[in-house]
């Protein structure tokens, strides 16, 4: 990659030339539900808080300096002060008060976040972390997806998100900071995560526990739609994938490629279920967990060769030919 | 008064003595002061190795999409850097300050068991070696060397064998568990030389705040690391021999391994902070020239942050999906022992505060100490508040926080304690020019670098990836990051030329260059092998102070 091309790249995007629109930057400072405004007054909180506590030692410590200081020639001790009882306990009492003030209104946080069951009305999704890419199982739905999590949204109420956390095979952690704080998915627990979006748009986020290798491209879009759209992605997703006789070449060598072990294509012989579900593959914006976008090229380069794009993902290179990967990936286009 | 009188022996110059005797004398040596200064001395090494460790990561992530290295030299990378600082530069400094000081301060001639102290070192300097040999021998003996790529905190189940091939986690276990044998025995070795050999008049009341919180901390090292060590057999076990102690899929708990290193790591940040405290306490009273203020309050803050910092460990655990119960009441717990740290940061203010304050090297690097770790201390704060912490943790955020408590704290304070101490351990005075230039250099670059990773980390930038998306909100603030090293790599080797110019051609230091009070500076520097003529009798906190000021004795106060 070169890096001149990218430094040109961020002064378009600093200086908002370049400016995406839809997806949105994933600040804490920009929350778009309940439990991300929540943990943004606490941080207010806690910024008035230690803000004045670290101005007033700070302007105590720039006394010292501006008034105490040694006077040349003059080599007289100042005089010793050994302590002040009263001094030290007006100062350990005080902070005791401020961290007493701080743990209750943060308790107060803790309890209404952590939620062990879903609020009402919320959409319940089973998530599964997998090395280096996340799983979204609808459940009842019926759908399996990978790397997108869609949401319907009503206009004027927020849309409740409770997601089921789980773990494939190492310690994964989910968090989209625009909607609510993050939660560890670890293999030998079952969590659960409470989020909200307020406003329909593209929400990202990443993994943010190490987990090996490509940890940096596990990376998670939430896509909030008006309830019509997702209704519409919905009934897609349940259906069995296209049969579209003008790949049936490019159908029958990904059949007889080793491609099927990992991947399923619902209503084809391709039932594995160590890779993303590819039923659906062209509803999805993005592939590869989010590391490149889902275009007519950058598909054709991730089956000639993933390991270019995504170094050390799970997936090979399969030696197809050119013509081969053009062929497979006619037929992938067909998975809408 | 009479025995405080400077021995009168004469130093070793009776003509050059041949090299390979010198290096026997060093690698055979029992003395205290020899091995303390090859610990500070590896630690130093450590410490260039691990910060080009981290120019290179800075580098890599200057900018979105760089290329300079892959994914998995930079897992590498921040695996060693992060286990190199704080099990290869942190315990071997505390360890060495406090093997050189201590005996001098209260008096003694060497440690308790001067061959355990030996011993100690040279587990600590292997592990060190076995650790880095993992570059050469992590594949096996063919091919390509690779070092560990599963973090300095190695969670399970990513360090079992199905996700970790090669030996290279074997290295990062045994080059650990070997040093950590190391440190517990010298810290047995601080606890028994301290409990059973001051001098007369030193009760533990009289004692340097230097020696009781490196006391506090020795214990917190024999409590603290056996717990990392038995977690890291277990992972061995599992590695090794087939067992499933955190094998996920077999049965075992990843958190299991987070609990029992949790347990360990918690207290072990407080080990490396502590010693930063104590060298400190002895700096800004010399300089400020006024006795610390409130020595009790001080002393029960140590033995308060010792016992709390046992019971926090599940702070770093917060997005685990515990219960809000136990989230409360380690949350408690945590922003509990922000209460002695601020006790001590205000009594250090107060010290100053009415002092005539000296701005040499020494005090310089302590009020960097004070600010930044203030700062550090007040993100603490930040963090220990669960629902504030489960949106940053293991983001930038942290990263930022703990480098202000690590770096602009501890580093700070152990510059602050090379300038201090130098004198004594040489006889040479550094270049005070030299030391404040390397100072502002430090300063800017390391606020420039760490400052804008709190704000990274609050716009959603996890820690630990090798490169990020366009677009996010953190080019600016990744490329600030990486503009601040090159300050940082100025400052380094000012100090290494400042450090090698001075043990040579540094001006002659005398026996007490910075008029201070503790006994380690009645004595010759360096000190002769047996420290003191005669021993020492106190009956202060200051001992050099009453003899300087027989008219107004300390001892009248206390």
């Amino acid at each position: 990659m070169n890096g001149w091309n990218s430094l040109r790249d961020i002064i378009a995007v600093v200086s908002g030339a370049n400016s995406h629109g839809s997806i949105q930057r994933p600040s804490m400072f920009d929350p778009a539900g309940e439990p991300a405004a929540l943990v943004l007054d606490i941080t207010w909180l806690l910024v008035g808080i230690c803000g004045a506590i670290g101005v007033v030692v700070l302007a105590i410590i720039a006394f010292s300096l501006a008034r105490c200081r040694a006077i040349p020639g003059d080599d007289r001790e100042p005089a010793q002060v050994y302590g002040s009882n009263p001094i030290e306990l007006a100062w350990t009492v005080i902070p005791l008060l401020i961290v007493f003030v701080l743990f209750m209104v943060s308790a107060r946080g803790i309890f209404e976040l952590e939620r062990t069951t879903p609020p009402e009305g919320a959409i319940e999704v089973t998530v599964v972390g997998h090395r280096w890419w996340w799983e979204f199982d609808y459940g009842d739905l019926g759908v399996i997806t990978a790397g997108e999590l869609h949401v319907p949204y009503d206009e004027g109420k927020p849309t409740d998100i409770y997601l089921t956390l789980e773990s494939a095979d190492v310690a994964h952690s989910f968090w989209v900071p625009q909607l609510g704080p993050k939660m560890d998915v670890i293999p030998d627990r079952i969590n659960h995560l409470w989020l909200q979006a307020n406003r329909p748009g593209t929400f990202v986020g990443q993994c943010a526990e190490y987990c090996g290798n490509q940890h940096a491209n596990m990376l998670i879009t939430v896509v909030v739609e008006p309830r019509k759209d997702f209704e519409k992605w919905l009934s897609n997703q349940q259906r069995p994938a296209v049969e579209d006789p003008s790949v049936a070449e490019g159908r029958r060598l990904f059949l007889r490629t080793s491609c099927i072990n990992c991947h399923t294509v619902r209503g084809t012989v391709a039932n594995g279920t160590f890779a993303p579900d590819l039923t659906h593959l062209m509803s999805r914006n993005v592939i590869g967990s989010g590391v490149v976008r889902n275009t007519h090229d950058n598909l054709r380069e991730w089956v000639w060769d993933p390991q270019n794009i995504k170094p050390g993902c799970e997936m090979p290179s399969m030696k197809l030919t050119r013509e081969e990967v053009d062929l497979v990936c006619d037929y992938l286009e067909t998975l809408k | 008064m009479s025995v405080l009188q400077p021995p009168a022996g004469p130093r070793t110059t009776e003509g050059p003595v041949p090299f390979l005797s010198r290096l026997h004398e060093w690698v055979a040596t029992t003395d205290h002061k020899k091995l303390g200064v090859m610990y500070v001395t590896s630690g130093i090494i450590f410490l260039i190795i691990a910060g080009l460790e981290a120019t290179m990561m800075r580098w890599q992530l200057a900018w979105p999409g760089q290329d300079v290295v892959g994914p998995e030299e930079f897992n590498r990378l921040f695996t060693m850097h992060g286990t190199t600082m704080v099990f290869f530069v942190g315990m071997p400094v505390l360890l060495g300050s406090a093997n050189f000081l201590i005996p001098l301060m209260i008096g003694a001639r060497d440690l308790a068991f001067p061959r355990l102290n030996a011993f100690g070192f040279w587990l600590f300097l292997f592990g060190g070696l076995l650790l880095y040999f993992s570059y050469f021998g992590g594949q096996g003996l063919y091919g390509m060397g690779s070092a560990p790529d599963v973090g300095w905190f190695a969670y399970a189940p990513l360090t079992e064998r199905t996700f970790s091939r090669g030996h290279s986690t074997d290295y990062w276990i045994l080059g650990i568990f070997v040093a950590g044998i190391g440190s517990t025995a010298t810290g047995i070795n601080m606890i028994a030389t301290i409990l059973g050999m001051r001098c007369r008049g030193m009760s533990l009341m009289k004692m340097p705040l230097f020696v009781w919180i490196m006391l506090v901390d020795c214990f917190l090292i024999v409590i603290a690391l056996p717990p990392l060590a038995a977690a890291q057999i277990l992972l061995l076990f599992d590695r090794q021999l087939g067992a499933h102690f955190f094998d996920a899929q077999a049965g075992g708990s990843a958190l299991l391994w987070q609990n029992l290193f949790w347990f360990f790591g918690h207290p072990e940040v407080y080990i490396l902070i502590l010693p930063a405290f104590a060298f400190v306490s002895e700096i800004i009273p010399v300089f400020s020239r006024k006795v610390i203020f409130g020595y009790p309050l001080m002393v029960a803050a140590t033995v308060a942050i010792g016992f709390i910092s046992l019971g926090v460990w599940v702070h770093h655990m917060f997005a685990v999906g515990l219960s809000p119960l136990i989230n409360v009441i380690f949350m408690g717990s945590t922003m509990l022992v922000g209460v002695p740290t601020g006790i001590k940061m205000f009594n250090w203010v107060a010290t100053m505060v009415g002092g005539r304050i000296r701005l040499q090297t020494p005090m310089l690097f302590s009020l960097g100490f004070l600010c930044q770790f203030l700062l550090g201390g007040l993100t603490g704060i930040f963090l220990a508040t669960v629902p504030f912490d489960w949106q940053v943790s293991d983001s930038y955020f942290v990263v930022g926080h703990f480098h202000y408590v690590l770096f602009g704290g501890l580093l700070f304070a152990i510059l602050a304690a090379i300038y201090y101490w130098f004198p004594k351990v040489t006889g040479r005075m550094m270049s005070e020019r030299i030391g404040t230039w390397q100072f502002w250099l430090l300063i800017i670059g390391f606020n420039l670098t760490f400052g804008p990773m709190h704000v990274s980390g609050m716009l959603g930038m996890p820690r630990r990836i090798y490169t990020y998306q366009l677009d996010r909100g953190w080019e600016l603030w990744n490329l600030l990051s990486s503009i601040g090293v090159i300050f940082q790599l100025l400052a380094f080797a000012l100090l290494v030329w400042n450090l090698l110019r001075s043990v040579f051609k540094g001006r002659e230091a005398g026996d007490d260059p910075w008029d201070a009070w503790t006994l380690e500076w009645s004595t010759t520097s360096p000190p002769p092998a047996y420290n003191f003529d005669e021993e020492p009798v106190v009956h202060s906190r200051r001992p050099l102070w009453d003899l300087k000021h027989p008219d107004d004795p300390d001892w009248r106060y206390e």
